[in-house]
């Protein structure tokens, strides 16, 4: 590789030229692009020299494409050069000349922006009514044609979203129960209260906790995955071909999702319970020294069975939604990588808040039920 | 820059799982060559494109770009060969969070000392050379038909003005128009810049009228590496049916692979 370079000579005839020599390619030229270029075009203001670009030994777009810069866009007339380098440089003159878009102050902008973006969220929610539309729909159509329902689906679902779910529910449950247990104990010790850790921890746990617990770590562990996958397989095509295959893609990969964690989600957050529970049996061992077996024992009777239910209940239509969120922003992905990645987060916030909210509900709803 | 080898494989043997794929492989390609390699379904094409570029490491033998064994070399080294080729990809490989214009672009911002008017002007020149036209430059991959995002990929692959050109089944899903011209504009560009291809194609079109040579590889080596006319006068039975028997009519076109 040499060196691009630009020199000014005077021939004998007293004509000026400008003799371009070495390569003018991107790789050479890089270095000082913006020197090369000035230069260039301080040179060019002279109409009257000759350019001289027999002496250029590789040339290439981006070089020609500087020369012709400096040029203003016009053809010199007064100009040698070697005969494959003219295409490479007729090639460049080809190209219409673009203006760069200009920026402009808008000061309706905020406005509208706002604007669209409550559009967003409107069209979103019917969005949403739909696929639950859909979705009850297929309901009745599976109940009214038992063989169509998808079981297969349903029971991977099961197993990717709870089976796989349990070392790690339970795991987090004990600690959470360790950690409440160790909290209070002290308080209720300094009044002498201590057996009271039963109703205490029996209460949260069971009726909040849990289900909570349970809520949020699906979300983020099979929420994802389903809006990963959704929405790939709408980047790739793959929903539009299922419909044309005549599967509906509602009931063949929403509805088991849906389902699947109605199933699913009471019986990973009993699971999650039972280890919180035993944790904090274990925990008020050491510190109040209740015994496990002491603590099993009096729980049912502390605890109303009622509780055990709302868990329940709770557990199951935070799945559904849950599945029914994740569905949906997977539905909703444009076909683009940083569509998938902004669906999945905003489908695990959103699946997380809603949880969240719901479990509110819940609360204000079954206020006066489950206490002594 | 001397008179080494664009493109030397030796010895080559990969696999796929615990597949065989290639068995002592050679291809040498010299600057300048324009080489069709044309094989059957499975037969390896990719992946020795792959190799070759670096994006596999091969289970035994060496793949040499520009001299340099881009896996193991030093990560200035690498950088430096990799700026000299451009591949385009079977499916494009457009990033699809990037306009027509900023996928073109990125090549060149990311050499990192090229202002963005030179920038604008380069991606324009690249677009115009591939035919798309300036309104499609704000585009999203997602809104381009397949044959377009072929020649903004295309477009994307010339960016840096390489010396080697490595393309990927590059008129498949083009028509015969377009494909005609993506011959010229290789041809052009291999004319006056001595710009070196290598290409996959099934497109026996394409092979006759742009390559200079064809690599035959079947039985995971080359069989056959010649002139596409001494290429028909062979007697293997892989070139026999992909080119119709020997002097017989009309060529036989293999169905592109999935």
């Amino acid at each position: 590789m040499t060196a691009s370079l630009i020199q000014l000579q005077t021939r004998a005839s007293g004509e000026r030229v400008v003799v371009l020599s070495g390569d003018w390619t991107l790789k050479a030229l890089r270095p000082a692009a913006a020197r090369v270029a000035r230069a260039l075009k301080s040179l060019a203001a002279d109409s009257t020299l000759h350019w001289d670009l027999r002496a250029i030994e590789a040339l290439d777009s981006a070089g020609a494409l500087m020369i012709w810069r400096a040029w203003g866009g016009d053809r010199r007339g007064a100009t040698t050069i070697k005969s494959e380098h003219a295409a490479i440089l007729e090639r460049v003159a080809e190209v219409p000349p673009v203006e760069a878009r200009r920026w402009r102050l808008d000061l309706l902008a905020p406005l509208v922006l706002l604007g669209r973006r409550e559009s967003q969220i409107f069209r979103h929610d019917i969005a949403l009514v739909k696929l639950v539309g859909g979705l009850v729909l297929d309901a009745f159509y599976l109940v009214a044609h038992p063989r169509e329902i998808p079981w297969k689906e349903i029971s991977a679902t099961i197993y990717k979203a709870g089976v796989m779910a349990m070392p790690v529910t339970a795991l987090v449950g004990f600690l959470i129960g360790v950690v409440l247990s160790y909290l209070t104990a002290d308080t209720l010790k300094a009044y002498g209260a201590g057996v009271y850790i039963v109703n205490l921890l029996g209460i949260s746990i069971v009726r909040e906790l849990g289900p909570l617990l349970v809520a949020i770590l699906i979300a983020g562990r099979s929420g994802s995955a389903m809006t990963a996958q959704i929405g790939v397989m709408r980047v790739t095509e793959e929903i539009d071909a299922l419909v044309t295959i005549g599967i509906s893609p509602i009931s063949r990969l929403i509805m088991p999702k849906v389902i699947g964690l109605a199933i699913v989600m009471p019986l990973v957050s009993l699971w999650a319970i039972g280890a919180a529970l035993l944790g904090g049996a274990i925990a008020a061992k050491a510190q109040l020294g209740l015994s496990v077996v002491y603590f099993l024992g009096v729980l049912p009777k502390v605890v109303s069975p009622d509780n055990l239910w709302i868990a329940m209940v709770k557990a199951l239509t935070f799945g559904m939604a849950i599945a029914m969120i994740a569905s949906d922003f997977g539905l909703r992905t444009k076909p683009n990588t940083e569509s998938v990645s902004s669906s999945i987060t905003t489908a695990v916030v959103t699946s997380i808040t809603i949880v969240i909210l719901m479990d509110a509900v819940f609360a204000i709803l079954f206020r006066d039920v489950g206490f002594e | 820059m001397t008179a080494e080898p664009v493109i030397e494989v030796q010895k080559l043997w990969t696999r796929r799982g615990r597949q065989v794929i290639h068995r002592d492989l050679d291809l040498r390609v010299e600057a300048g060559e324009i080489i069709g390699l044309v094989g059957g379904s499975g037969s390896g094409k990719t992946t020795l494109l792959r190799v070759v570029i670096g994006l596999d490491a091969p289970m035994r033998g060496t793949a040499r770009l520009f001299g340099v064994d881009p896996l193991n070399a030093p990560r200035r080294q690498r950088l430096a060969v990799q700026q000299r080729f451009g591949t385009l990809f079977q499916a494009g490989a457009l990033f699809s969070a990037l306009t027509v214009f900023d996928n073109v672009a990125l090549p060149l911002r990311e050499l990192r000392s090229l202002d963005q008017r030179l920038i604008r002007d380069l991606v324009m020149l690249k677009l115009h050379l591939v035919e798309i036209e300036p309104i499609h430059a704000g585009k999203m991959p997602a809104e381009l038909s397949g044959g377009m995002i072929k020649r903004v990929a295309l477009a994307r692959a010339l960016a840096l003005d390489p010396e080697l050109l490595v393309l990927d089944e590059p008129t498949a899903g083009l028509d015969p128009d377009r494909s005609r011209s993506f011959v010229k504009l290789i041809q052009s560009l291999s004319k006056e810049h001595g710009l070196t291809v290598f290409m996959v194609t099934h497109d026996v079109d394409t092979l006759s009228t742009l390559a200079t040579r064809v690599a035959v590889l079947a039985e995971g080596r080359i069989v056959a590496d010649g002139p596409l006319d001494q290429i028909r006068q062979n007697d293997h039975p892989f070139i026999a049916s992909f080119f119709g028997t020997a002097g017989s009519g009309a060529p036989r076109v293999e169905p592109a692979p999935a």
